[in-house]
């Protein structure tokens, strides 16, 4: 049980400023599992979120006290190393954010910036990110076009794509298919099913059929506190807290 | 809208004063369109003016033979050399400084008094008439560090000169990049550095040329500073210490020496010609640049 926990949360506290965003938070996320965080909009998701891969430390003002262990190494550890971290820890966003390149181009972004120069390297990373991105037929006769081209869907999956290609261990996702189609909002779906079996992924979520669909684990959010985590099912078929509930039936948003 | 319909129907007195705006729109409209007729009209006749006297007196010769005689006889070769080669000087010194100062002032530095400071300095010293940098150049570069009337201390002058808009139009097109590129970036495991090299500055790309266009429109359209600082020798410059004269400062002198009308006329084509090449293949490339990433 020990050996399957990914990332340990640890008495985490997050201030903005004088605003505290997290409150006390501890949680073990598992390895290969789909870990999904519900809560009402506001309630520190994302926030949460951001302390796994220390995007938060871009924002000024920003105070963190606690532990989270990647692997039981503190990553705010001093020895810690930013950028192995982020290469170790991938992030999907909200909107779609690839960038103004070729469709090539973004997915060989990361590989480059770590180092990898070799042409043929480089083309294996791309057709393997991107099938495993289920992306793969639909643009392999358009690479060298403008990533903007694609619509809203595809590039997702491409953004999901530019986050394979550095051989992450775990993906976050903040909300990946609020700005999706349904149709789209399908395939990622899908896909997470296909990832987990390589990734430990965790996935914000305010779409609470969503998070039924496609996490093993939910964690529920009010207030910047972690009211409770337990299996999805559980947690959708018998909450132990009023609030949980109150939640999940829809009594308030 | 079907609604709005209904209504005036039955109240036409609601139309009065919907008319009234109508006319107004109207008025507001026409003297829109008198004052762009006006402004492309007067373009037109300067331009069509100076090219209708300047350009039968355009030929091979004019392009290749070096000025005689004060610029009376013979062609602008030295000219036409001088003002690439002070154009490029000033450009090659202001380009790096100016999006380094750009990337400093967006990227890294924080809101504080002496950003303030350096902003209230490049928005002042863009209201500067040119005359006071050529003194300044003059004093500084000519005299004081005794580069002495010289492509580089025109160069210099002129870099100075253009450097506060081009740092403008560089920092306003940094900022048009949305944040949500920075943090996918970053999110990769790129540094601050890799993410501004390879994704900030390729977006901000037509917005520094814009910035590049109108430095290399006030380099080429200076005279007096560039007199006060690179001279007016006829000669062709063989080296960046060499005084030169550029195509601005040669209409100048001619006319105002009474030299050559024709002369004077067709120099002022060429230059006319000059900036509208550039103006079209920096538009040129900044479309084709934009219909790559799009
Ligand atoms: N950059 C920031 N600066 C200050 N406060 C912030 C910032 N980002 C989020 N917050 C605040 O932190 C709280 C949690 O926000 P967030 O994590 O975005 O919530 P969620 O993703 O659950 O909607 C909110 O009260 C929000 O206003
Ligand atoms: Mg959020």
């Amino acid at each position: 049980m020990v050996n399957n926990t990914k990332i340990k949360v640890r008495n985490l506290n997050l201030f903005y400023g004088e605003h505290q965003a997290l409150i006390d938070v501890n949680m073990d996320i598992m390895k290969n599992k789909v870990t999904a965080l519900i809560g009402p909009s506001g309630c520190g998701k994302s926030t949460f979120l951001r302390t796994l891969n220390r995007m938060n430390d871009l924002i000024d003002g920003v105070k963190i006290k606690g532990d989270v262990l990647l692997d039981d190494v503190d990553i705010y550890g001093n020895e810690s190393d930013l950028i192995n971290l982020r290469k170790n820890v991938g992030m999907v966003f909200q909107k779609p954010n690839p960038f103004p390149k070729t469709i090539y181009e973004n997915v060989a972004y990361g590989p480059k910036i770590h180092g990898i120069k070799k042409k043929s390297e480089l083309d294996e990373i791309v057709e393997k990110s991107l099938k495993g991105a289920a992306l793969w037929d639909e643009v392999k006769d358009r690479l060298d076009k403008p990533a903007l081209g694609l619509s809203g869907g595809q590039q997702q999956r491409l953004c999901i794509a530019r986050c394979l290609a550095v051989e992450p261990d775990v993906i976050l996702m903040d909300e990946p298919t609020s700005a999706l189609d349904p149709i789209s909002t399908v395939k990622v779906e899908n896909l997470l099913d296909e990832l987990k079996a390589k990734y430990t992924i965790v996935i914000v979520t305010h779409n609470m059929q969503q998070a039924g669909r496609v996490s093993d684990y939910t964690s529920f959010f009010l207030n910047g506190k972690i009211i409770e985590t337990d299996l999805t099912e559980n947690i959708f078929s018998n909450p132990r807290d009023k609030r949980t509930e109150d939640y999940i039936t829809g009594r308030f948003s | 809208m079907h609604v709005v319909g209904k209504l005036s129907v039955k109240k036409p007195i609601f139309n009065r004063p919907k008319k009234k705006t109508n006319i107004k729109e109207k008025i507001a409209y026409i003297c829109i369109y008198a004052v762009a007729l006006i402004t492309m009209l007067a373009l037109i006749s300067i331009i069509g003016y100076v090219l209708l006297n300047g350009i039968q007196h355009i030929n091979l010769e004019f392009f290749t033979q070096e000025p005689r005689s004060m610029g009376r006889k013979g062609g602008i070769f030295s000219i036409i050399v001088g003002t690439i080669y002070l154009t490029i000087v000033s450009i090659a010194i202001a380009t790096p400084i100016g999006i380094g100062a750009a990337i400093y002032l967006t990227e890294y530095a924080k809101e504080n008094k002496l950003i303030k400071i350096i902003r209230f300095g490049t928005e002042t010293l863009a209201g500067i008439p040119s005359i006071i940098f050529g003194l300044f150049g003059f004093v500084f570069f000519v005299i004081f560090l005794g580069f002495r009337w010289s492509i580089l201390s025109g160069g210099l002058t002129l870099a100075i000169m253009i450097l506060p808009t081009l740092i403008r139009t560089t920092e306003e097109s940094i900022k048009t990049v949305p944040n949500s590129l920075r943090e996918g970036s970053l999110a990769l495991g790129a540094t601050k550095w890799q993410t501004i090299v390879k994704v900030v500055l390729p977006s901000s790309i037509p917005g520094i040329l814009t910035g590049l266009i109108l430095g290399i429109g006030r380099a080429i359209g200076e005279t007096a500073a560039i007199m006060l600082t690179a001279g007016s020798s006829l000669g062709i410059p063989e080296s960046i210490m060499d005084p030169t004269r550029t195509m601005s400062v040669h209409v100048y002198l001619l006319a105002s020496e009474g030299l050559s009308k024709e002369k004077t006329f067709a120099t002022a084509s060429v230059l006319i010609i000059f900036v509208l090449i550039i103006n079209l293949s920096a538009n040129m490339v900044a479309n084709k640049y934009i219909k790559k990433l799009i």
